[in-house]
């Protein structure tokens, strides 16, 4: 039997803009299995991001629902689905409080979910620190006196200060330099399994999700289009915008020009 | 052989600040041929942008820089150049592609004002009905099917790729012997990113303008360019012919940085150290491989 963390049943979206609907989500349903990572891919105004707000409970689905741990859950949540639920956004410059020290910004995690003794917390944002590979000092800095990399450690160690279940990553490395990125999903994939955490990460770059997730969605226009799993989606895609997609990533080595040049051989037979 | 359009040699540049100079380029040299695409690949803080401000001649008159070694394009020294000088070629000779394509456009003038500007650097007295009837031409020669719809539309009326196009379509309007591209299409989705690319590489064949490309993407780079700088803190690491380069690559950095690269293929998140001692290696230079017909 398989564990499902989440499940997102039939979920649509209709934005309001003046007068004229734009329908964001269209009948969307995904099981997210316990533990995996599942990528969620499309281009902009896919309807990605519109998605990851739901699940986060920002806005509620028009209609369909989210079933969290078996509990549906309500348009306004608590705090324990709150808990459970953490963000990892694209830029950890506005996504961190710049007055405020990092340390400070982990612990009001801490003091929200009201998670360890008071007199320990302090002793535990140094261990948060430390799980993400940043020295405990860094606790007394201001997010300006870090690198790019580094603050996006400082948010990852934010998501799992409440001790998540489920992180929804928008975009966590897009931002990065190629060298920091791969030490940043390194960082990701080995707490995966230790935290025993699930992602949704959300992301457009195809060659990212092939080495990080377990099954893939592939949104176009609000709807998904393909879904399988990781491996099988790459070598056999079925839905030619999935291929499209693939076939425009810009490569760097004569195997993956191979594959590239395969797929879209049989785009067009 | 023929002259190159640009020369760099032995570039160097620090900022004065507060405490003490700053260096960021420890003396750079890079040539790019007529009809040459040629691309400087590194991180960010790499140095890349400062290099194409420096080619612009929009940092010569900043207070603080410290600029040594010299530029040539075309054969003259820009630093023996007036500010009016360099101003001149800006626009004319010499033009340059914006990562993102809306906030390099003005948001409050139509397309067809500003491409008039565009014209009139070229052409000073060129009148309005010219001026669209030649954007118009150009318009399309970026596969803007609609090119008046485009000209009366304001740049947040239109998509981040057809903006993006845009911007080619005004960079190339006055036929600059130069093009100066930092970043293009990185703020734009993977599939209208391969567009602009492959619309980019048409026209500059066509038009057989060189090419400065400036990009952190090593994938785009193999696509677009002839020939690759690597820089890394302000120095190049390694330069070779593109295919040379990817194929074999031999320097500790060039190889760290083709490393992180995730693999379409698959293959894992490979393991990167922190160890960068190694990157501080002697440059390698791979040749400039067959000459261009």
């Amino acid at each position: 039997m398989t564990d499902t963390i989440l499940s997102i049943r039939n979920v649509s979206k209709t934005f309001d803009a003046g007068g004229q609907f734009v329908k964001a989500l269209d009948d969307v349903s995904l099981d997210v299995e316990r533990g995996s990572c599942v990528a969620i891919v499309g281009e902009s105004g896919s309807g990605k991001s519109t998605l990851a707000n739901i699940v986060l409970g920002i806005y509620p689905p028009s209609s369909g629902g989210v079933v969290f741990n078996g509990d549906v859950l309500p348009a306004r949540r608590d705090k324990s689905h709150r808990r459970a639920i953490q963000l990892v956004q694209q830029n950890p410059l506005s996504s961190l409080n710049p007055k405020r020290s990092i340390g400070a910004s982990l612990r009001l995690a801490l003091d929200v979910h009201d998670i360890g003794e008071r007199s320990q917390r302090k002793e535990m944002v140094r261990a948060l620190l430390e799980e993400v590979h940043l020295p405990p000092e860094f606790a007394d800095r201001a997010p300006a006196a870090l690198s790019g990399g580094q603050r996006q450690r400082v948010a990852i160690a934010r998501a799992l200060a409440c001790q998540s279940e489920l992180v929804v990553l928008d975009e966590p490395t897009s931002a990065l330099d190629v060298l920091v990125q791969a030490r940043v999903l390194k960082l990701l994939g080995e707490l995966r399994p230790k935290r025993r955490l699930t992602y949704v990460f959300i992301t457009h770059d195809l060659a990212v999700v092939r080495n990080i997730a377990d099954r893939v969605a592939v949104f176009e226009r609000g709807r998904i289009v393909e879904t399988g799993a990781t491996e099988k989606l790459f070598t056999n895609p079925q839905h030619p915008y999935t291929r499209g997609l693939i076939g425009a990533v810009p490569v760097i080595t004569r195997d993956e020009l191979a594959l590239r040049a395969s797929l879209s051989m049989e785009a067009d037979t | 052989m023929s002259r190159p359009v640009l020369a760099i040699r032995d570039l160097t540049l620090g900022f004065k600040g507060w405490r003490g100079e700053t260096d960021v380029l420890h003396g750079i040299s890079v040539t790019i041929d007529p009809g040459e695409r040629v691309a400087l690949v590194g991180e960010s803080g790499s140095g890349k942008s400062v290099t194409a401000r420096i080619v612009l001649g929009l940092l010569q008159s900043l207070r603080s820089a410290r600029i040594g070694g010299t530029v040539e394009f075309d054969g003259r020294d820009l630093a023996g150049m007036s500010p009016a000088e360099r101003r001149h070629l800006r626009g004319t000779r010499m033009s340059m592609i914006f990562q993102d394509p809306t906030s390099s456009l003005n948001p409050v003038y139509r397309i067809s004002t500003q491409f008039h500007e565009v014209l009139k650097r070229g052409v000073p007295d060129i009148g309005y009905e010219a001026a669209m009837a030649r954007a118009g031409e150009i318009l399309r020669e970026v596969s803007i099917t609609e090119p008046q719809r485009v000209l009366g539309s304001y740049p947040f009326q239109l998509s981040g790729g057809m903006n993006q196009r845009v911007m080619i379509a005004m960079a190339l309007a006055n036929e600059p012997d130069l093009l100066i591209a930092d970043e293009p299409g990185t703020a734009l989705d993977v599939t209208v990113q391969a567009q602009t690319l492959d619309l980019m590489r048409r026209l500059v064949e066509r038009h057989d303008t060189s090419v400065l490309f400036i990009s952190h993407n090593l994938g785009v780079v193999r696509e677009f360019a002839d020939r690759v700088y690597v820089i890394y803190k302000g120095r190049i690491v390694e330069h070779g012919p593109t295919a040379a380069l990817f194929d074999d690559p031999r320097h500790p950095y060039t190889r760290a940085l083709m490393a992180a690269v995730p693999r379409l293929t698959g293959g894992g998140v490979p393991d990167i150290g922190e160890d960068t001692e190694a990157f501080s290696a002697p440059m390698v230079d791979h040749g400039h491989g067959e000459q261009r017909p």
